[in-house]
């Protein structure tokens, strides 16, 4: 499960992924972060069993956390399966099958850089 | 031997055998060339992807009073109006006024094709005939007296694949590019492309009808740049009769508008030769993949490939495997085949004997230009100093010189890095009593570089997306040559 971590002032300070990793005792996959002086926002993966625990040590560190279950959307009204987002993805969610592109969303890691490449904008990512 | 009016009366009755390029390979495997050509009367082909050169003939009628029309925008996406009074041409790749790369000519034919009202704004001098000076209407497609899709270049036989061997990301009209040879993208459909099925022209030539984004259009004459084996196609077709589905506008993020544009083309298998042509596979089509990190004319040649290896969808760079994203839509050109093999099975669809033959050897020749300015034309000398000056010291240089940029070198004259007059007032102000350090303290060292034989435009662009005012020019071991600045290179570039 991707986790949408938003963090403020006050807790963008301390080492809460470590604290959260230990004290859970669970590996906790960076996926993206954007770490400022006064706030950050990160995207983590971490374990479907573990997932509520760590959910839990965040929140009671004040950090924002947010479940990324939907991930990219492709409007197969717009797409004409011409591929070109295949090249462009990190983690390989696009392919072509039977002629169509398809796009294997459990690996969407929510970067986003797809959306802005596909010509018939056919591509976004719900929030 | 057939003849296309022997393969017209057995479409009229309906005793035709077609099939697509793509069932076509597997027939000429199983029952050879010469069975094949007996059983088989048409192939049909197909493409649908980004075609630039294309546009639309439009006649909007008169108004009254009467306007010559001199400028004319729809949707505020402007259209080409120095012909008759209310004719214009509207190309796919105008940007729109007012949404820039979000709209653009592709999108006012996508709308018009659909049936939306598209503002009409037009201004004119006033003449005795023609008084009206300026008018602002809606019409739709079917207001339009004429709307022909008249397309200079459509259907490249095949197409230079792209990558980038540079560390910047690049967006191009073959798409983004990602830095260091993160990707490689490619056009066109390969084997089931209509002029890779007849690759000497035989049967498609001037005349020859065409499946043009839903409606029968005909090739006018060979495409702008047609250079065999990279031959191209003008076509024609009433957009009147078009369907969105076959179409589709498109945008390429900091390249801007195009369209995806829809052909089939149907190929008499007159004799065992076509067959053959028409059995062509992916392993037997090449192109080169080009280098899009240098901005030149003449993209290097990173290797040959064949367009088997490209939808493969990896291919081998420098030993190392890279993604392949096509830009051509396999999905849409099967479609079209199918449609075209449903319409000239049941009689819609009749084949024409083209009038005349496009040529089978054509140059692409470079444009004509007086001169190429490159750096070292324009390039002052480089005031260097070593990184252990003191910033004391650098600021004597500076004053002395009269210059804002030092470029920082070893014993060899190797570039290392580069001090500005901006670097130096900004040690001052912090030093606060302590000591001013050295030029290695201050210095950039991640510096943006130029080549004595790269273009000036090449190197203002350079100046441009970083944000700087000058560039050391090194060799090919970076030992520093000289500096170009941008007041060198605006003094050039200015008379424009």
């Amino acid at each position: 499960m991707l986790l949408l971590l938003k963090f403020d002032s006050k807790a963008v300070k301390q080492p809460i992924i470590s604290k959260a990793a230990i004290d859970t005792n669970t590996l906790i996959n960076i996926i993206k972060a954007s770490v400022g002086a006064r706030k950050g926002e990160l995207i983590v993966e971490v374990e479907n069993e573990k997932v509520k625990e760590v959910e839990k040590i965040f929140k009671s560190y004040g950090v924002e956390v947010q479940e990324l279950d939907k991930a990219i959307a492709k409007d197969d009204e717009k797409c004409v399966h011409c591929g070109l987002c295949i090249s462009i993805c990190p983690v390989e969610v696009f392919e072509i099958k039977d002629k169509k592109v398809v796009a294997e969303t459990s690996k969407c890691i929510h970067c986003g850089v797809c959306i802005n490449v596909c010509p018939t904008r056919a591509l976004s990512l719900p929030v | 031997m057939k003849s296309i009016e022997e393969i017209n009366r057995k479409i009229r009755e309906g005793d035709v055998v077609v099939v697509t390029a793509e069932e076509m390979k597997k027939i000429v495997e199983e029952l050879g060339t010469k069975k094949a050509a007996e059983e088989v009367d048409v192939v049909t082909t197909g493409t649908f992807g980004a075609m630039c050169s294309s546009g639309v003939f439009m006649n909007f009628g008169h108004s009254d009073p009467p306007i010559k029309m001199q400028k004319v925008w729809l949707n505020d996406v402007e259209a080409y109006t120095g012909i008759a009074a209310v004719d214009a041409y509207l190309g796919v790749t105008q940007i729109s006024e007012t949404k820039g790369f979000e709209y653009g000519g592709a999108h006012v034919i996508e709308d018009l094709v659909k049936g939306k009202e598209v503002e009409l704004k037009a201004i004119a001098h006033g003449t005795d005939c023609y008084p009206r000076k300026e008018i602002i209407t809606e019409i739709t497609l079917e207001d339009l007296n004429q709307a022909v899709m008249l397309n200079p270049r459509n259907a490249y036989q095949r197409y230079k694949a792209a990558t980038n061997s540079s560390d910047r990301l690049l967006r191009t009209y073959m798409g983004t590019l990602l830095p260091n040879f993160g990707n490689v993208t490619f056009a066109g459909t390969g084997e089931i492309s209509p002029l890779n099925n007849d690759p000497e022209y035989r049967t498609i030539g001037i005349g020859t009808r065409i499946f043009l984004c839903g409606a029968k259009g005909y090739v006018i004459g060979e495409g702008t740049q047609h250079s065999p084996p990279f031959g191209t196609l003008m076509v024609k077709g009433n957009l009147k009769e078009m369907s969105a589905k076959y179409m589709r506008a498109a945008i390429f993020p900091g390249y801007g508008v195009t369209m995806f544009v829809g052909i089939g083309i149907p190929i008499p298998i007159l004799d065992e030769e076509m067959a053959k042509f028409t059995a062509i596979r992916d392993d037997g089509i090449e192109t080169e993949i080009i280098d899009f990190g240098v901005a030149r004319r003449d993209r290097p040649v990173v290797r040959q490939v064949t367009y088997a290896e490209l939808k493969s969808g990896k291919v081998e760079i420098n030993g190392e495997e890279v993604r392949v994203s096509p830009l051509s839509s396999y999905y849409m050109a099967y479609e079209i085949m199918e449609e075209l093999k449903r319409q000239i099975e049941k009689g819609e669809f009749l084949l024409t004997q083209p009038v005349d033959k496009i040529p089978t050897k054509s140059v692409l020749k470079p444009m004509r230009q007086k001169e190429i300015k490159v750096v070292s034309s324009v390039m002052t000398k480089a005031i260097t100093i070593s990184p252990e000056t003191g910033i004391d010291e650098v600021s004597r240089i500076i004053l002395q010189k009269n210059v804002n940029h030092l470029a920082v070198v070893d014993e060899n004259n190797v570039l290392i890095g580069i001090v500005t007059s901006w670097d130096v007032a900004k040690a001052v102000a912090k030093a606060k009593g302590v000591s001013l350090g050295k030029a290695k303290d201050v210095m950039t060292r991640k510096v943006i570089t130029t080549f004595p034989d790269e273009p000036i435009e090449v190197a203002a662009r350079k100046m441009e997306m970083h944000n700087i005012s000058a560039l050391p020019v090194i060799d090919a071991k970076r030992r520093v040559l000289g500096l170009v600045t941008s007041e060198d290179l605006s003094k050039l570039l200015a008379r424009w």
